[in-house]
């Protein structure tokens, strides 16, 4: 019976991180919501997550927006590619690629700077600095980028699916030859307020993920430098994890028959 | 309280017990600082000095024992008292823990303007005295923590100690990784600034220059409890086989470091 051991001891340590990391974000979330909060570290979060994201997001959806127009011309009929691109990629885009693809980036760069900036407050003590001066860390650090998180996924998702559009517009006007009205008339035809919808309730849900698993492995992490290097890593793997995740459950729950 | 009732100690700690798994760190520790006293907790590397200090601080919490301050016990506190008995505190951590993204008089105004909703121009002002109180000058209040040295470090983050005059000082390691004269510098300011305000301080130390200075009243630690306590002049006759080693520096003797052969 030696080998169950292991698996019980696997089974048991997720359970226990599941629950510590649901005990992290209730206290969170209840500092989100509770006075006093702190506007100046909220916009500084606002600018870092949203402002400084939109390169990144910009670039990738553009391209993506791209690539899928490209990748939908191949073994179309002329006639029905002009009609059948423009749905393909604003429904792609909508629905798909901008809130996931936003998602991923946004954890590679904002999940890791989190873990890794909060991961070195705690190793040089500065959290427990918080806690001697009447500060609760979970107010002043947590509760301002799981509010920005939340916040500003959505607005770049909504970039997101207007740059990604212009990407498949680029190429199917300049590339493919199409013509430029009637691409985007079959656009406006097929932006559907529910795709636009899943795809921004998808971006605040991967924007909650991507901030509370970024502050929760940073507010872990143990051990010097070796410690905020694992935090960083855990924190991009989980979210990105995650974010899979919880996109098929939300597609399911917005499309799923 | 009638007239004859002495007052309750400022820090009071009973039998207190922590461990981290199977390595038990506090083995019903019992320690009282008087109020206005300044008491230094020597000991090794490793016998939980520092476990003591977080433990009273809330950073920790115990598995047995209670901890009072001015009478009032502290362990499971609701988070929100734990701020109003925390504003009691101030605190110099060894590495000076200053917060990076943040100027060094923005350091030094923290509890004030986080703690106290105090205006920033007038707890700059407060900031800025502060750190003329510990010998830096309002220049240096501009700079990022980064910019400061060792030394410096250790002087902003006993001017953010000091800055909301708390009732109560603790002092990590005050003088660990300082040069012998900027060591004395340090504990010169320590106890000027602890005298200024009246406060009471527990320091928690190896560097016996530093204890003997700073010290009304030392106190040894030794696995987990506390084996000697008494008035930092009478350290020298104790008679305690674990402080004559330990203030010599002694490797032989009752006190044995865990160190394995190669």
């Amino acid at each position: 019976m030696n080998f169950l051991q292991p698996i019980g001891r696997a089974f048991w340590g997720f359970l226990e991180s599941t629950g510590r990391l649901a005990e992290f974000a209730a206290i969170s979330v209840s500092h989100c919501v509770r006075p006093p909060l702190y506007p100046r570290l909220i916009g500084r979060q606002l600018v870092d997550i949203g402002y400084y994201s939109l390169p990144v997001v910009g670039l990738t959806t553009l391209f993506s927006g791209m690539v899928l127009a490209l990748q939908s011309y191949a073994g179309l009929e002329r006639a029905v590619a002009e009609s059948v691109i423009p749905r393909i990629v604003v429904q792609s885009m909508t629905r798909e690629l901008a809130p996931v693809l936003s998602g991923l980036m946004v954890a590679g760069r904002i999940g890791a700077a989190m873990a890794a900036e909060i991961g070195t407050m705690r190793v040089t003590e500065q959290i427990d600095a918080l806690s001697t001066l009447s500060t609760n860390p979970h107010k002043y650090l947590i509760a301002p980028r799981l509010i920005a998180g939340l916040t500003m996924l959505p607005l770049l998702v909504l970039v997101g699916d207007v740059i990604g559009v212009f990407g498949g517009y680029l190429v199917s006007v300049y590339k493919l030859g199409f013509n430029p009205a009637i691409y985007l008339d079959f656009t406006w035809d097929n932006v559907d307020t529910l795709d636009v919808t899943s795809g921004v309730v998808k971006a605040a849900c991967f924007g909650f993920i991507v901030a509370l698993l970024g502050c929760y492995n940073g507010y872990h992490s143990r051990g010097g430098a070796q410690g905020v290097g694992s935090a960083t890593t855990n924190a991009v793997v989980s979210a990105s994890i995650l974010i899979l995740v919880s996109n098929y459950l939300i597609t399911e729950m917005f499309f799923g028959k | 309280m009638s007239a004859h009732e002495t007052p309750p100690p400022k820090i009071r700690v009973r039998d207190l017990h922590k461990r981290f798994g199977r390595n038990v760190v506090l083995a019903g520790l019992n320690l009282d600082v008087g109020v206005g006293e300044s008491v230094v907790v020597i000991g090794g590397s490793g016998t939980g000095k520092s476990v003591l200090l977080k433990c009273i601080l809330g950073l920790l919490e115990p598995e047995d024992g209670s901890i009072e301050i001015d009478g009032q016990p502290v362990i499971g506190l609701p988070p929100a008292d734990r701020e109003t008995v925390n504003r009691k505190f101030g605190m110099l951590f060894q590495a000076g823990a200053l917060f990076d993204s943040l100027k060094v008089w923005e350091n030094v105004a923290f509890g004030l303007i986080q703690g106290e909703n105090m205006k920033r121009p007038e707890a700059k002002d407060i900031a800025v005295a502060k750190l003329a109180a510990v010998g830096l000058s309002a220049e240096v209040g501009e700079l990022w923590p980064a910019e400061l040295s060792g030394g410096m470090k250790k002087r902003v983050g006993l001017a953010r100690a000091i800055a909301t005059e708390p009732e109560i000082i603790f002092f990590d390691e005050p003088t660990t990784g300082l040069d012998p004269i900027m060591a004395d510098v340090i504990n010169d300011l320590i106890v000027k600034c602890v005298r200024e305000l009246g406060a009471t301080a527990l320091s928690i130390t190896h560097d016996m220059a530093s204890a003997r200075k700073i010290a009304d009243r030392i106190a040894m630690l030794y696995k987990g409890e506390i084996v000697w306590n008494g008035p930092t002049g009478e350290i020298d006759r104790s008679g305690n086989e674990f402080v004559d080693q330990f203030i010599h520096g002694r490797a032989e003797g009752p006190i044995r470091m865990e160190v394995r052969s190669p």
